[in-house]
């Protein structure tokens, strides 16, 4: 194979047919995900895997918890499952053996067990109203037992599927529709190129670290999935008027790169935490937090937080964009925080 | 009980299994009362003719899951008392370490998982168990054990729907004894028997008495064998009555005097103990014998389970990640 430009349900398809080569234990677990004349999942993710691999996609009836507790008794049987629900809003739906089995099974066995398992959760609002759209990440920042990475490229995509394939623990990977880039009747409207140059050769991307994706000296942005796109985007804008801002893209949640936070908090002395979730309990009030603790003497303004209102997502286009955060609020955001010194 | 002809030695191997349960429980009991032992527990006086029936039906790879009421079925399938009484303790040497207690119990190289305290949560793991054993092709079962009340959650519905689609090689074990908690069976289902709802997914239902433990073997090994043979799952339903407390003090007093008086008269052990001497597979002093073991057994593990070690309180932090 060679070096090509890939989307990221095209980088997940690839990554994840790459791991069932490799390791006849993987195997796929789902709702419409390798049904022949189907979508390949919601989002074509799985798309025609089931030529290649036709008893190791297994299409599920809607059957969110009893696919999640499945995937959980094979992972225990020493099996490498990749489950999926169709919308991050129906882990709800599964909540029990997310929350109360797959987190804490190896914990409860004294460290004895292992559940080596990938959940896979497409995020964003997206037109759909309130129950196809939310942020589920904070849902699981309390939740002890599970890791949790939010990739924003095809890149990071690939590279985090392979390493949670491989990592062992429960990963649960959150993906977000406007950045598939899926195509055909999945189109979305409004999606974000986030393709990249996939290298030809196998490679992973470490769980729990962060990446820079832009230099900066005066304010530190740090923003996941689609926010990290529009925290690119306004740092551009920033820059324009003589403000220098670093973005950083955590890419995993759980763990986090504290270092490479504390690292840019230190530098700029002004941070500010972007995410479509409602602001009340999310990863901005995490970090903000933990800056106060441990990084106050570096911060030379509060920790300011842009996120979405404590409410539902709305459906009306108009109250959408209200809804999530933009590159405006997050360019105002830095502004104010440069008049404090 | 049928008149059939077994080994001498594995029938008085069940009836000890049996009063190995009951003993560890009446133990357990004393224990906790006394407030010597620490959390709360869910015991299974009554029932254990359920347990020991289906997993002597079992092979040493099968697996089972279990409920917040563990300790008979983590008895039947073998695991150790010396490493249950540590675990309820709370104690670094423990079955899971001091990290499970009484309602997480369990041990998967004796084939049980460590136990599902949450109603009907351990169902889609035993569905997901067997569906691995066919994927690899391994002739081996999975057993979920469940409470009546397990089966009025959403997850019994997903998960039996999941096995009988796939025909995986899965056992459904429902112990009724006629309450969930407090609520009466009568006040939850509009069926008359468990065993009814099978039809929702073209599989066998069965219902025996859960007190005649050679009923229950005789019954499950069906559903095992039909399992092993890649003909699918099977619903079983076996009737029983806890002679205890839902949990640590409860008094029963929703029980009628008169349904405690019938269900003590049909207890499991008394009755297989009877039916052993009628049929000249023991005698009394032998039975004595077996109690009399089962007591120094127990007693040997609550005397060393008191003397290990507590863990280190700091020990919480670990077992988190691979």
């Amino acid at each position: 194979m060679t070096e090509r430009r890939l989307g990221i349900a095209e980088a997940l398809r690839e990554a994840i047919a790459e791991e069932m080569r490799r390791d006849e234990r993987v195997f796929c677990i789902g709702e419409d995900i390798g049904i022949p004349g189907g979508w390949g999942g919601a989002f074509t993710v799985t798309l025609g895997l089931e030529k290649e691999f036709p008893d190791r996609l297994v299409n599920t009836p809607i059957s969110e918890a009893g696919l999640m507790g499945a995937a959980l008794g094979a992972a225990l049987m020493g099996m490498r499952p990749i489950a999926d629900v169709q919308y991050s809003d129906f882990l709800f739906c599964a909540m029990d053996q997310v929350g109360n089995q797959v987190a804490k099974m190896r914990y409860m066995s004294g460290g004895k067990l292992t559940t080596p398992m990938v959940m896979r959760a497409p995020v964003g609002v997206t037109g759909r109203g309130a129950q196809h759209a939310q942020m589920m990440e904070p849902f699981f920042l309390p939740l002890p037992g599970i890791k949790l990475v939010a990739p924003a490229t095809a890149y990071d995509a690939k590279g985090l599927l392979k390493s949670a394939v491989r990592d062992g623990n429960p990963v649960l990977i959150f993906e977000h529709k406007l950045l598939y880039g899926s195509k055909g009747p999945r189109t979305e409207s409004g999606a974000v190129d986030a393709s990249s140059t996939i290298p030809a050769e196998d490679y992973v991307v470490p769980i729990g670290k962060g990446i820079v994706r832009r230099q900066g000296s005066d304010v530190t942005i740090i923003a996941t999935l689609l926010m990290m796109h529009r925290a690119v985007q306004a740092a551009a804008l920033l820059a324009e008027e003589g403000i220098s801002a670093e973005v950083i893209d955590p890419r995993s949640i759980v763990p986090f790169d504290w270092e490479l936070v504390k690292e840019s908090a230190a530098k700029t002395g002004r941070v500010i935490t972007v995410e479509e979730s409602p602001r009340r309990g999310g990863l901005g009030a995490e970090i903000a937090a933990t800056l106060a603790e441990e990084m106050i003497d570096f911060l030379v303004a509060p920790v300011t937080r842009v996120a979405a209102p404590d409410t539902p997502a709305p459906f009306s286009p108009v109250m959408e964009k209200y809804y999530v955060p933009d590159a405006a609020r997050i360019v105002n955001a830095a502004r104010r925080l440069m008049e404090i010194s | 009980m049928k008149e059939q002809s077994y080994d001498r030695a594995w029938l008085q191997g069940l009836y000890r299994r049996m009063v190995l349960i009951r003993e560890f429980e009446e133990r357990v009991k004393f224990l906790f009362l006394e407030g010597v032992m620490p959390g709360t527990i869910h015991q299974c006086q009554g029932q254990e003719a359920s347990a020991v029936g289906v997993c002597s039906a079992l092979n040493p790879d099968d697996v089972i899951t279990s409920t917040h009421r563990p300790h008979g079925h983590c008895i039947a399938k073998g695991l150790d008392v010396a490493g249950m009484m540590a675990e309820l303790f709370g104690k670094s040497t423990g079955c899971c370490r001091g990290k499970g207690g009484s309602m997480h119990m369990g041990d998967l190289s004796k084939g049980i998982v460590p136990a599902v305290a949450i109603v009907g949560g351990g169902l889609p793991i035993a569905t997901g168990i067997a569906l691995s054993f066919k994927m690899r092709g391994q002739r081996r079962v999975a057993a979920a054990f469940m409470g009546d009340g397990a089966t009025n959650e959403g997850i019994f519905h997903e998960s039996l729907n999941m096995a009988s689609i796939w025909d995986l090689p899965a056992v459904f074990v429902v112990e009724n004894n006629l309450y969930a908690a407090s609520t009466s069976v009568k006040l939850s289902m509009k069926v008359e028997h468990v065993s009814e709802r099978a039809c929702a997914y073209g599989i066998p239902g069965v219902r025996v008495d859960g007190n005649d433990v050679l009923a229950v073997y005789e019954a499950a090994r069906e559903a095992v064998e039909r399992a092993r043979a890649g003909r699918g799952p099977t619903l079983l339903e076996l009737l029983t009555y806890r002679l205890t407390g839902h949990s640590r003090r409860d008094p029963c007093s929703y029980q009628p005097e008169e349904e405690r008086k019938q269900a003590r008269a049909k207890e499991p052990i008394g009755r297989f103990g009877g039916w052993l001497m009628a049929q000249g597979s023991a005698d009394q002093a032998t039975l004595d014998e077996i109690r009399a073991g089962v007591k120094t057994e127990i007693e040997a593990a609550v005397e060393k389970a008191i003397a290990d070690p507590e863990p280190a309180p700091e020990d919480t932090l670990e077992d988190m990640f691979v």
